[in-house]
């Protein structure tokens, strides 16, 4: 058999979802169930007073619960991450309630609880539910939020600050005061929403006969949904099962646990009926988390030569009105800690802030602090080539990170297989990059604007060990589980704690036990999102899947290809040692012709009938794989676009990825992947864009205004990889969900600033829409 | 969403159609394609208490050349305007501008009528039937009324209907071998609907502009024939200088619409730089 790991294999899941046979959460009807529809908030921040006798009084109401109704039963809805010496406010601030209770934070925040009989029904009814608001000031913005005389989010706070944490090593001060030039710029990451195709959605099913509580739920991590739901509601964690089943989509959006889900949980039980809760689109974008909104403010102690010295620098993650699972981790570790990215930097100083405001609650969206952080080094990279004269290329060259495995960072990270000179020289061989600048210096003298990105990036992906993660505050693990078990027919079940939720993991999973076990790719199949079925595991994020979860799996493969040799050592009359290995069949070194298929000898294992002595029946094992590392896959990502500056549109004209993320399991994956990323990273710069009022009303709140790149905006994406393994896992593989993302933002933003500079533009913030180029040029057109 | 509570009745004819208008009054609406009806009862902002759902009317659904005239059925969807080769050979601007709304799922579905009794002033159709000089031929149990397009978009999702009337027929005038036509669009990123759109209709006299209808949506709350550019234009040499100078009339003296994602000043602007556009791909220049 040759490899199927490295095989551009087609997605088993796509078969049935094109033709829409998907079990979405949505797709499922219980016996005597229910539909919750919530009553929101309407205004940033208020003291309400709620009346539900109307709407209580209606036929075909189940319930109706509010937030009076339930204080002091349920608990709150907390963090996952208490990031140490940072200050974090406590829990007993930062923990939303489950129902506003006598005031409310932001526009979205659920009231009250309207179940009915039908869903058009709690629709209706849930008009009649009667808010009377008393306002109180808000703040929406960072900027606003942090003055000394900003209104307080939380009124038992001195300020709106959540937690500050603060990185630093080396001499930054003498470095700043040798260094030839200091570049300092303010800059702003909008906020955006993760917008899957598929909204949230849950049904909770309560069964009092026994006590058990099932959730099927939108999740990409179902056992962390079952640990909140049993904290949160009381219930012991072995009377709840999770169910995450066709997921569409996830993005970040589906990581944190919220509040609806919960309360679906606690209706079930108090109701003794299934109830069903699914978020319409409107909803979604005031009541799923968002991402972004960074204001950062940085300066580069740089010499002459390019050669950047020293960063020192505040940035301000705005949070929402709560802290989501964990978005204190989001806006300080996950963020400063690769705010160096692939250079050399001597030394470093970075306070990271997270900040209350009066909007929805921000967390991960694809990147999660990474994509900000590289955004403002690759923007700064810019500023220091232009301001010095130097190709942005050849600057970025000049600072790169030697090669090699374990590179130590100044923020105390160890790149686990560092190769800029490889991705260099593949991106030498596709992208043109000199032809283009001489293209775009031709363009210009025809008065034609064109402007290239260039950028680096660098992503923390598989973020364990959990020892790590547990010193850096996040309350949980980061191992993974699997588990695989060969049935007596030969056929494979493999069980994974990540979660598939568009990624493509059954796939690259049946890959790795094929290439390990020699099986057929069909004989194969994939597991997941079923807390009562798969041992305890992390779910899916942070770019993880294979690296974390592809390991377990591969290392349960390995135990039982090992089991199976002892098998077949005995029914072969020989000794595990004198027994090879390969395409799936044992045999003896010595007499090759004697020989075992694996298939056989799982039914040996099963039956049990002539096993060796002390050797357990069945042929079936479990990892519990925990990283030695983090991985890092990088990259160079190149980016040409035209600029019409009478009007502001932009057009991409070419985009070039290079990637190295180790070991590719399937190559066509790991394509789409790319596309997908850079797809989201375009977007982010130039379409989506979540605006709200300094009063807090949200601007964007639905497709009407919150733009999505549609493919007609897109051009061909032009995606290569180098390989440079990963030692810390056993597969080489190092996480490939964020990277384009992260990448595509700061290349497009570059681009677009690029195409600018003949007007004189040297910063401009996003969203890059045509109104806002158009301005640009505008305030600077005496320049020209 | 859910929309609120609605009674549905299905008509089979125009008749059958027009006698429940005028027995429903105000609280009935015509679903035609419901491409913006519907999504606008999902979110609850159209609140209709009855629907007379008439997409199944077929004698409403034609394309016909009359004369001087084509005549275009009310049900007639953009996607059968985009293909129609009458409409291709004898106002292919109409082609080309039914092929600019939405997507192929939409256009199958939504209708031209429709579009224009929802006024919508960010759609596509507005500026080229003011330009082309349509005629909007609107049918209640009583009558049947002609009402030239100049008068037909009274406020933003107000037309010259009177709440018994259903628009049944759209007539414009065929093109003549000197005569130019374009539209242009600049779509918002997220619906696609205009953020400025512009469309002419120009009369050639050898080198010269002989007549001219100039529109624009997008910008403005009631699309509208820009008059004033359209005089200048007269007797004008068919000019990138006439092009320029007309330009700096465009919307002038016009209260202009702003939002989040693109203000007034802007579009005040790309306004001048679409109508530049939209007149050099007429004349191709």
């Amino acid at each position: 058999m040759t490899a199927v790991i490295g095989k551009p294999i087609k997605r088993f899941e796509d078969d049935k979802l094109i033709r829409g046979l998907g079990q979405y959460v949505e797709d499922l009807k219980l016996p005597k169930m229910v539909y919750a529809v919530f009553v929101r908030s309407q205004v940033a921040h208020a003291e309400i007073k709620v009346n539900a006798d109307q709407a209580r009084a209606e036929e075909g109401v189940v319930a109706v619960i509010t937030g009076e109704d339930i204080e002091g039963k349920v608990g709150k809805n907390f963090t996952a991450w208490i990031v140490p010496n940072s200050n974090q406010v406590g829990a007993e601030i930062s923990s939303r309630p489950l129902l506003a209770c006598r005031k409310v934070k932001y526009v979205g925040e659920p009231i009250a609880m309207v179940i009915a009989e039908s869903k058009e029904r709690a629709f209706d009814v849930a008009e009649l539910v009667e808010v009377e608001y008393k306002e109180l000031p808000a703040v929406a913005s960072i900027e606003n939020a942090i003055r000394e005389d900003a209104p307080l989010v939380h009124e038992q706070m001195q300020s709106n600050i959540a937690l500050k944490w603060q990185i630093k090593n080396g001499d930054v001060d003498r470095i700043f005061s040798e260094s030839d030039r200091v570049i300092r710029q303010k800059i702003y990451i909008n906020r955006a929403a993760p917008v899957p195709i598929e909204p949230r959605a849950c049904i909770a099913d309560y069964n009092f006969s026994n006590g058990k509580l099932t959730l099927w739920v939108t999740s990409q991590n179902p056992h962390i949904h079952r640990f909140y739901i049993a904290n949160v509601l009381g219930i012991p964690e072995q009377k709840v099962r999770v169910i995450a089943p066709d997921v569409g989509g996830g993005f970040g959006a589906k990581i944190d646990i919220y509040n609806e889900e919960l309360l679906a949980c606690y209706a079930s039980m108090i109701l003794k009926r299934p109830v069903k809760w699914v978020e319409t689109r409107s909803e979604h974008f005031v009541a799923s988390l968002h991402g972004r909104d960074f204001l950062v403010d940085v300066e580069f102690a740089v010499m002459s030569d390019g050669k950047v010295r020293a960063i020192r620098g505040n940035s301000y993650a705005n949070m929402g009105a709560y802290l989501g699972t964990v978005s204190p981790g989001v806006a300080s570790v996950l963020h400063g800690l690769i705010l160096p990215g692939p250079y050399a930097i001597e030394a470093f100083d970075y306070t990271t802030h997270a900040v209350f405001t009066n909007t929805m609650i921000l967390d991960a969206d694809r990147g999660a602090g990474r994509p900000e952080a590289i955004f403002v080094l690759e923007r700064m990279m810019d500023l220091i080539a232009d301001e010095l004269g130097i190709d942005p290329l050849e600057l970025r060259k000049r600072n790169y990170l030697p090669s090699g495995e374990n590179i130590q960072t100044v923020t105390g990270l160890s790149y686990d297989s560092l190769d800029f000179s490889k991705v260099l020289s593949k991106f030498g061989e596709v992208s043109d990059y000199e032809i283009l600048r001489e293209k775009q210096k031709k363009a210009r003298q025809e008065g034609r604007f064109l402007g290239i990105g260039v950028v680096s990036s660098i992503d923390i992906c598989g973020f364990a060990p959990s020892p790590v993660v547990g010193a850096v505050g996040l309350q949980a693990g980061q191992w993974e589980s699997a588990a695989v078990r060969f049935h007596p027919t030969g056929k494979i079940t493999v069980l994974t704690g990540t979660h598939s939720h568009g990624q493509g993991g059954d796939t690259t999973y049946a890959q790795i036990v094929s290439e390990i076990l020699g099986v057929p790719l069909d004989s194969i199949e994939v597991l997941h999102g079923d807390t009562d079925m798969i041992p305890m595991g992390w779910g899916t994020y942070g770019s993880r899947g294979t690296s974390t979860g592809g390991s377990a799996v591969y290392r349960a493969a390995e135990k039982v290809r090992e089991k199976g040799r002892i098998i077949a050592a005995h029914v072969l009359n020989s000794k595990p040692e004198e027994i090879e290995f390969e395409n799936g069949e044992y045999f003896l070194k010595s007499d090759p012709q004697k020989k075992i298929t694996i298939q056989e000898v799982a039914l040996h294992a099963n039956v049990g009938w002539n096993l060796p002595e002390g050797v357990e029946p069945g042929l079936e094992a479990q990892s519990f794989f925990d990283p030695p590392n983090f991985t890092y896959p990088f990259g160079i990502h190149l980016c040409v676009v035209e600029v019409k500056p009478d009007t502001g549109e932009v057009e991409i004209q070419k985009y070039v990825a290079v990637d190295d993320a180790g070991k590719i399991i399937n190559p066509m994956l790991a394509e789409a992947q790319i596309h997908g990323g850079v797809v989201h990273g375009i977007g982010h710069a130039m379409f989506e864009n979540i605006a709200y009022t300094d009063d807090g009303q949200i601007l964007t709140g639905s497709f009407n205004e919150y733009a999505l790149p549609k493919a007609h905006f897109i051009p061909r994406i032009e995606s290569y990889f180098t390989e440079t393994p990963s030692p810390a896992n056993p597969i080489g593989a190092k996480g490939i969900g964020e990277e384009g993302a992260i990448a595509a933002q700061i290349a497009v933003a570059n681009a677009i600033i690029d195409a600018l500079k003949p007007f004189g533009v040297k910063h401009l913030d996003g969203p890059y829409t045509p109104a806002r180029i158009w301005k640009a040029i505008r305030g600077n057109l005496a320049k020209v | 969403m859910i929309p609120a509570p609605f009674e549905y009745y299905k008509a089979n004819s125009t008749d059958e159609a027009l006698k429940l208008i005028r027995d429903f009054g105000e609280e009935a609406k015509f679903l035609a394609g419901g491409q913006s009806l519907i999504p606008m009862m999902k979110v609850r902002f159209a609140r209709p208490t009855k629907l007379i759902d008439i997409s199944k009317v077929q004698e409403l659904r034609y394309i016909s050349l009359d004369g001087d005239y084509i005549k275009i059925g009310g049900l007639t969807t953009h996607r059968e305007l985009e293909k129609s080769s009458i409409i291709i050979e004898k106002i292919p601007v109409l082609a080309h501008c039914a092929h600019e709304i939405a997507d192929i799922q939409i256009r199958n579905v939504g209708t031209i009528g429709g579009s224009l009794a929802h006024a919508d002033p960010s759609a596509d159709y507005p500026p080229v039937v003011l330009a082309l000089n349509a005629v909007i031929v609107a049918k209640s149990i009583a009558q049947e009324r002609e009402i030239p397009i100049n008068d037909f978009f009274l406020e933003a999702f107000t037309a010259e209907l009177r709440p018994d009337e259903l628009l049944v027929e759209i007539k414009i005038p065929v093109m003549k071998p000197n005569e130019k036509a374009a539209y242009i669009k600049i779509g918002h990123p997220a619906t696609g609907f205009s953020v400025v759109n512009c469309a002419v209709k120009i009369t050639l006299d050898k080198e010269k502009i002989e007549k001219a209808r100039v529109a624009f949506g997008g910008f403005v709350t009631v699309p509208y024939l820009d008059e004033k550019v359209g005089e200048f234009l007269i007797g004008k040499p068919a000019n990138i200088d006439t092009i320029t100078q007309a330009s700096e009339l465009v919307a002038e003296g016009r209260e202009v619409i702003g939002d989040y994602y693109a203000d007034a000043d802007y579009r005040r602007h790309l306004a001048k730089s679409v109508f530049v556009r939209v007149m050099k791909k007429a004349l191709e220049i």
